[in-house]
């Protein structure tokens, strides 16, 4: 039985968590924002993986959820002076109904259709950002910090310029999110999901509704792409159209097909090598988006599975 | 009340294809708990009416009624949650997933009822349900095993245990012996026979031999139109089917 | 300037728009045709034609004219050879599978894309036009080089049309897009088929790159609004349908053009966007269809 969420399975999931919490007492400075950017932005991956790795369908479009949580966190925090918590809800909610308006929209294509659909959807509505830049301010983009006020919890402030909080805001968006999509892998649901992943007709005619899953598994993805962020905005205070445009959709492909699509440990693996390769690359060059080609291709041709399923292939199979 | 308890009706049932008539004005009406079987010449319409009754394909006209309730408008996945369930003519079982995870996809389907009625759902009463599903085929031990390193034969059976997991009320079969080495063959028509006594079956096939023995009753389709149907002594005889058969 | 010739400066902007934007998308809609595949990176093939067109101009001593010739036929030839050379190397190797494609043709894009931003620069860079001239209208002076381009254009699609009719390569390509295993099944090389016509859709979205350059100016991220309105084009006008992409290239193209004039570049492209999606939506089985899942 692979990826039932079994003591084992969990026991991973945790330890992993566990080490990720421990890191921060022990990363030098500059490492430590890194690796905080790296868990939202693998948590972006994992909301990403959720519909590519284990439903199946690849979208091309995702930045337009990322940029929504990110929008719609941002916009009420600068404007009318939102509280951070309250922001990221509102962040959420609006890359959840997105999500939903296009899946009952887009989710009547599949395959290539339904790709270009995501594509230029989402290059609509960086489009939009830009086009309504005296309120968005999405050419030059805006920074959260001067607004930003700290959220207090009884006596305790939480300001989000300090490292730390950064550090474990990302982490606690992680844990969640990454938690959630092993839940989602090992239970019936995931089950279906892979299912028509694997064969959709024969999941229709075994008696269920494969759009309304795919649906589902659109909503959620969203959801957490949102929510990603929505914390992306509020921990790294910087909101600008360029996370609307499609290299922030191309990115957490390239994210997850590195990890491992259809893994739940995959997407973090993705991201953070990812980061760091394009971090080393800028310092040497300023054509650094040439590993993002390369790496593309190379995964590709030589390493569809991705670390994380090569991995569950030869050694470990019951990896979620 | 009607004289036979009709489970599944066609009427008029028809399907064009552009200028093709594949199906014309088909009338078949099921018993409960009758093994049917359904011959015929290659291109006769016999998969074109099993998709119909199935929903894979909708009619160009005419009507399709289970249970005394108009289907004709009802989707495929909403027939099988009704009962009817169709194992396809090429295996299409999930061939990267185990054996244990084919038939718990059926089986899991009858307890989650709605699709947000059920995220979590308790893994024992769905392995209950897989291990009685292989046992009934007779592949107990397959649960580990990949779908696609068993056997062709197997496969069938894999296909047949899944339709069991989702408690079939009308079991539709497209050429379900084809490519079985003979002892698979009687196997197979005894656990057809085992099934056929809570399940209503309806097959296409072309092993006639086998379909003489296996059904109650046998209908024959040639162009589209039911040209007879009766029992198998009856069909047997049948002068028309003679010529259909072996005039073709 | 009044409406009427404000409009009709703008519909000279969207007819020269539509012809280079028609040699663009008939690059994409030959390669999906007759090979099934979407390629994400020919708006670099388009870029890269620009780029080498520089290139000439500056190598090249003799004046202008002599090194916009040299680049129309220099430039396609070295991009289709490129082009050949990604088929062998990664396309074959994947198969064709449709989204393995899209994503190394992502990959390709941008290692195509830092490639000439390493060698090329980050700059814009202006293109001297071979010829110099203006028509003079009764409201105003119009660039003769744009009407040039149009006209060149028009010739290149319409050989291309010749090509595709007439040729044995362009019944080879037909025959492929039609049925692919009957066309093997008949002796058609379809490997080699398959090489060329991604050739040849690279050449052509060169040869405009090439065209408009010195309108343009080259700079090493100019293929992607190409891309996108291509991709526009394409799926309007239906995929594989030759005859659908020429007239949603001019439909496209002038109400581009008309929009951008009277409005704003932005706000076109938005709408174009929208209604590319609405249209995919609404006949989902009408043009990606056959190849949906």
């Amino acid at each position: 039985m692979t990826g039932r969420l079994t003591g084992k399975v969990l026991a991973l999931h945790l330890g992993i968590l566990a080490a990720l919490f421990i890191a921060q007492f022990i990363l030098p400075a500059y490492h430590h924002t890194n690796v905080a950017r790296i868990m939202v932005l693998a948590t972006y991956a994992v909301g990403y993986n959720i519909l590519l790795g284990y439903t199946g369908l690849m979208s091309l479009g995702h930045a337009m959820f990322f940029a929504a949580g990110m929008y719609g966190a941002g916009l009420p925090i600068y404007y009318l002076q939102f509280g951070a918590v309250q922001g990221f809800c509102v962040g959420v909610l609006l890359s959840l109904v997105l999500a939903t308006l296009f899946g009952l929209i887009a989710l009547r294509t599949s395959g290539v259709s339904f790709l270009i659909v995501t594509m230029m959807f989402a290059q609509a509505c960086y489009l939009a950002l830009l086009y309504f830049n005296r309120i968005t301010l999405g050419d030059q983009g805006f920074i959260l910090s001067k607004t930003l006020e700290p959220v207090s919890l009884g006596s305790f402030q939480f300001a989000f310029t300090s490292p730390a909080v950064k550090y474990n805001v990302a982490l606690l968006l992680f844990a969640g999110c990454f938690l959630l999509s092993a839940v989602l892998a090992g239970s019936p649901t995931g089950r279906v999901l892979i299912a028509v992943r694997e064969n959709e007709e024969r999941t229709g005619l075994l008696g269920y509704s494969t759009y309304k899953y795919k649906l589902l598994a659109l909503i959620i993805s969203g959801g957490i792409s949102g929510g990603a962020g929505a914390a992306y905005a509020l921990l790294f205070s910087y909101v600008g159209a360029s996370f609307a445009s499609i290299l922030y959709s191309i990115y957490p492909i390239l994210w997850t097909l590195l990890g491992g699509t259809g893994t739940t440990t995959g997407p973090m693996i993705g991201t953070g090598l990812m980061f760091y390769l394009v971090d080393i690359a800028s310092g040497l060059t300023s054509s650094y988006l040439f590993v993002v080609g390369a790496v593309l291709v190379m995964l590709i041709l030589w390493f569809p599975q991705g670390i994380m399923g090569a991995i569950r292939t030869r050694w470990l199979p019951w990896l979620p | 009340m009607a004289a036979v308890d009709s489970l599944l009706e066609t009427t008029a049932l028809c399907k064009r294809f552009g200028g093709l008539h594949a199906v014309k004005d088909v009338d078949l009406s099921l018993a409960r708990g009758e093994i049917r079987a359904i011959i015929g010449p290659n291109g006769a319409g016999k998969t074109t009416l099993m998709n119909m009754i199935s929903g894979r394909m909708s009619p160009t006209s005419g009507q399709v009624r289970f249970k005394g309730q108009d289907i004709t408008g009802l989707k495929a996945w909403g027939r099988v949650f009704r009962g009817i369930v169709y194992t396809f003519q090429v295996t299409s079982i999930f061939k990267n997933l185990t054996c244990y995870e084919n038939v718990a996809l059926a089986a899991q389907r009858r307890l989650m009822g709605g699709i947000t009625k059920r995220l979590v759902l308790s893994e024992r009463r769905i392995a209950d349900r897989v291990r009685a599903a292989l046992l009934q085929v007779g592949l107990p031990a397959a649960g580990d095993q990949r779908a696609d390193t068993l056997p062709y034969g197997h496969q069938r059976l894999l296909e047949v245990a899944m339709a069991l997991a989702l408690d079939p009320e009308l079991l539709i079969l497209d050429e379900p012996l084809q490519g079985l080495a003979q002892e698979e063959i009687s196997t197979f028509c005894d656990l057809l026979r085992t099934i056929s006594q809570e399940v209503t079956v309806l097959l296409i096939e072309h092993n006639v031999s086998v379909v003489l023995e296996l059904a109650e009753r046998i209908t024959v389709m040639d162009n589209g139109e039911i040209i007879a149907e009766g029992s198998p002594a009856q069909i047997e005889r049948h002068e028309e089917v003679q010529k259909a058969y072996l005039g073709k | 300037m009044s409406f009427g010739p404000h409009l009709f400066l703008a519909l000279l902007e969207g007819t020269v728009t539509a012809f280079v934007l028609a040699l663009i998308a008939l690059g994409l809609s030959l390669v999906f045709g007759v090979m099934r595949i979407v390629n994400i990176a020919h708006g670099e093939f388009f870029m890269l034609g620009a780029v080498l067109a520089w290139a000439c101009s500056i190598l090249v001593g003799g004046g202008a004219l002599l090194g916009f010739a040299v680049a129309l036929v220099v430039g396609p030839l070295i991009v289709g050879a490129m082009a050949v050379a990604a088929d062998g190397l990664i396309l074959r190797r994947i198969n064709y599978q449709p989204e393995s494609t899209i994503v190394a043709t992502i990959g390709l894009l941008y290692i195509i894309q830092q490639l000439v931003l390493t060698l090329f620069g980050a700059d814009a860079r202006p293109v001297s036009p071979p010829i110099y001239f203006r028509v003079a209208f009764p409201w105003f002076g119009y660039s003769g080089y744009k009407l040039i381009v149009a006209g060149v254009s028009g010739l290149l699609l319409l050989g291309t049309w010749l090509a595709m009719s007439k040729t044995k390569l362009g019944l080879y390509m037909r025959a492929t897009q039609q049925d692919q295993e009957m066309a093997q099944a008949f002796g058609v090389p379809v490997r080699r088929v398959y090489a060329k016509a991604f050739a040849l859709g690279a050449m052509l979205a060169a040869v405009a790159g090439v065209l408009v350059v010195p309108i343009q100016q080259a700079h090493y991220l100019m293929g992607l609004d190409p891309l996108l309105l291509s991709f526009i084009v394409v799926i309007i006008g239906g995929l594989g349908s030759l005859k659908g992409t020429m007239v949603a290239a001019f439909v496209v193209g002038i109400s581009d053009g008309v929009v951008s004039v009277f409005f704003s570049p932005t706000l076109a492209k938005i709408v174009a966007t929208l209604l590319v999606a609405a249209v995919l939506v609404l006949r989902p089985g009408g043009l990606f269809g056959e190849e949906g899942s």
